[in-house]
């Protein structure tokens, strides 16, 4: 494999990695809060944090090119605090991967917050433990495969991001040039072998990576 | 007519309107994304001559390469370079001796905000902006014409960091029309629209800074005896296609 393909390679494990850490952090109390509201507005919330598995990713990659561009509220704003611009950058790629992957977390983890029993966080509270409390000491353990489905999903989902990173990547070498435009170029390029090798790579991680999953969170009993 | 008759005469007439709609034929045309414009303008003044309607597929000429090598159902290609062609015939995807020159392209150095860009380029030197976007190289003839202007100014090295690829011409000029590239090397055609008045500035770069774009159109062996890509072909070599093919902006 050429650097070239190496680039792309440690690029997209670090986006998705990246990408992964902050939808743990703002998609679990997201999670959270979708699986104990009780406010009207439930299938509001629920269906925005889904919109992305709706929409094509050309529609998602538009209104962000307009969005973070320099006449967009988004590129004005980070303009004006002297972080540049987004598209074209790592940074606007993790933005856009989390928007994009979010779905992939928030859903497997609010159906595992769903899924406690309310009487193990009444008795938890019985015993005077306070919200927070109950959050890491009941909650979170016991949702832990929701957790673990939550976090492979994110990765893989972001590793196979394409139609968002092609829009407003640029296809710049070690910055914007992810492992699915990599193979998109090769393709283009006719440069099948090239093509074949990243492509192989791929096919191989995400049977790998969806084995393992389903086979961690078989249920204790079928064990 | 009886009444027994009225059904299977009505499937008759129907048949007989698709037959002469099936006379006046159609034609899958892939078509370089710099001349996505002019033939646009063209299609329907190709419809009026001959009756004969148009199916356009708008992309990078390296990218059409490969899907029609895969096979595309494209009858006729207009491509952004000779070299593609050539090579289709060579690999007998394409029909021998039908490849002609229907234009010959220029290439600008095209940005958004007006008086950005000034009349000697010099704006690329000068190195005021954080992105150039271009067409992908490897699939796009414009890309490669591009990367020989930066090479010819001694700018490739420098500015490579600045670079931003579009897969293919329509792209780099959408990075550009957003403002998320501040300029961008593109088609005349797609700055300078008849009719239109241009938006922004732009630099009409000197043929001497890059090898010719010659834009070659080639009869596919899909199409080969589907008369309305044969009529196409034949058309595009005639004075009407012409005159507008250079109101565009382009040579022959």
């Amino acid at each position: 494999m050429t650097a070239g393909d190496w680039g792309a390679v440690r690029l997209t494990a670090e986006l998705a990695a990246l990408t992964t850490v902050l939808l743990l952090l703002v998609g679990t109390p997201l999670a959270w809060g979708l699986a104990r509201t009780r406010s009207a507005f439930k299938p509001l919330w629920a269906a925005l944090v889904a919109m992305p598995l709706v929409l094509p990713p050309t529609v998602i990659g538009f209104y962000l090119l307009l969005l973070m561009g320099p006449h967009g509220a988004v590129g004005q704003a980070t303009q004006w605090l002297g972080l540049g611009r987004l598209p074209f950058s790592f940074a606007g790629l993790v933005v856009a991967s989390v928007l994009y992957s979010m779905p992939f977390v928030v859903q497997p983890l609010q159906q595992a917050f769903e899924a406690i029993p309310e009487n193990a966080l009444e008795a938890a509270a019985t015993l005077r433990a306070g919200a927070w409390d109950r959050f890491f000491s009941v909650a979170l353990p016991l949702a832990r495969p929701g957790l673990l489905t939550a976090s492979v999903l994110g990765f893989a989902h972001t590793v196979g991001e394409f139609g968002v990173v092609l829009m407003i990547g640029g296809n710049i070498p070690d910055r914007t040039r992810t492992l699915s435009v990599a193979v998109y170029d090769h393709v283009e390029a006719a440069e099948f072998a090239e093509a074949h090798r990243l492509a192989a790579g791929m096919v191989a991680f995400a049977l790998v990576v969806l084995v393992s999953l389903y086979a961690a969170n078989r249920p204790a009993a079928k064990r | 007519m009886p009444r027994w008759l009225a059904a299977p005469g009505a499937l008759l007439l129907t048949l007989a309107t698709l037959a002469v709609t099936a006379r006046a034929g159609e034609v899958q045309v892939a078509v370089a994304a710099n001349f996505a414009g002019p033939m646009n303008a063209l299609g329907p003044a190709f419809t009026a001559a001959t009756g004969h309607t148009l199916k356009l597929s708008v992309g990078a000429t390296g990218k059409f390469h490969a899907q029609i090598a895969a096979g595309a159902p494209f009858e006729v290609l207009l491509a952004a370079d000779d070299e593609t062609p050539k090579k289709l015939v060579a690999e007998g995807l394409a029909v021998a001796g039908t490849n002609f020159s229907y234009a010959i392209g220029t290439l600008v150095l095209w940005s958004a905000q007006p008086g950005f860009v000034d009349d000697q380029g010099a704006v690329l030197a000068a190195g005021q902006f954080e992105h150039l976007a271009i067409a992908n190289p490897k699939v796009a003839p414009y890309g490669a014409a591009a990367m020989q202007v930066l090479r010819a100014r001694g700018l490739a090295d420098i500015l490579a960091p600045k670079l931003v690829t579009g897969e293919s011409i329509a792209q780099a000029q959408q990075f550009v029309a957003t403002g998320n590239a501040e300029l961008g090397f593109v088609a005349l055609s797609q700055v300078a629209v008849p009719g239109k008045p241009v938006i922004g500035s732009y630099w009409r770069i000197p043929p001497s800074l890059y090898g010719e774009i010659r834009q070659d159109a080639v009869l596919l062996k899909v199409g080969e005896t589907n008369a309305a890509a044969i009529a196409l072909l034949a058309w595009l070599k005639g004075d009407a296609a012409k005159a507008t093919i250079q109101a565009w902006g382009y040579g022959r």
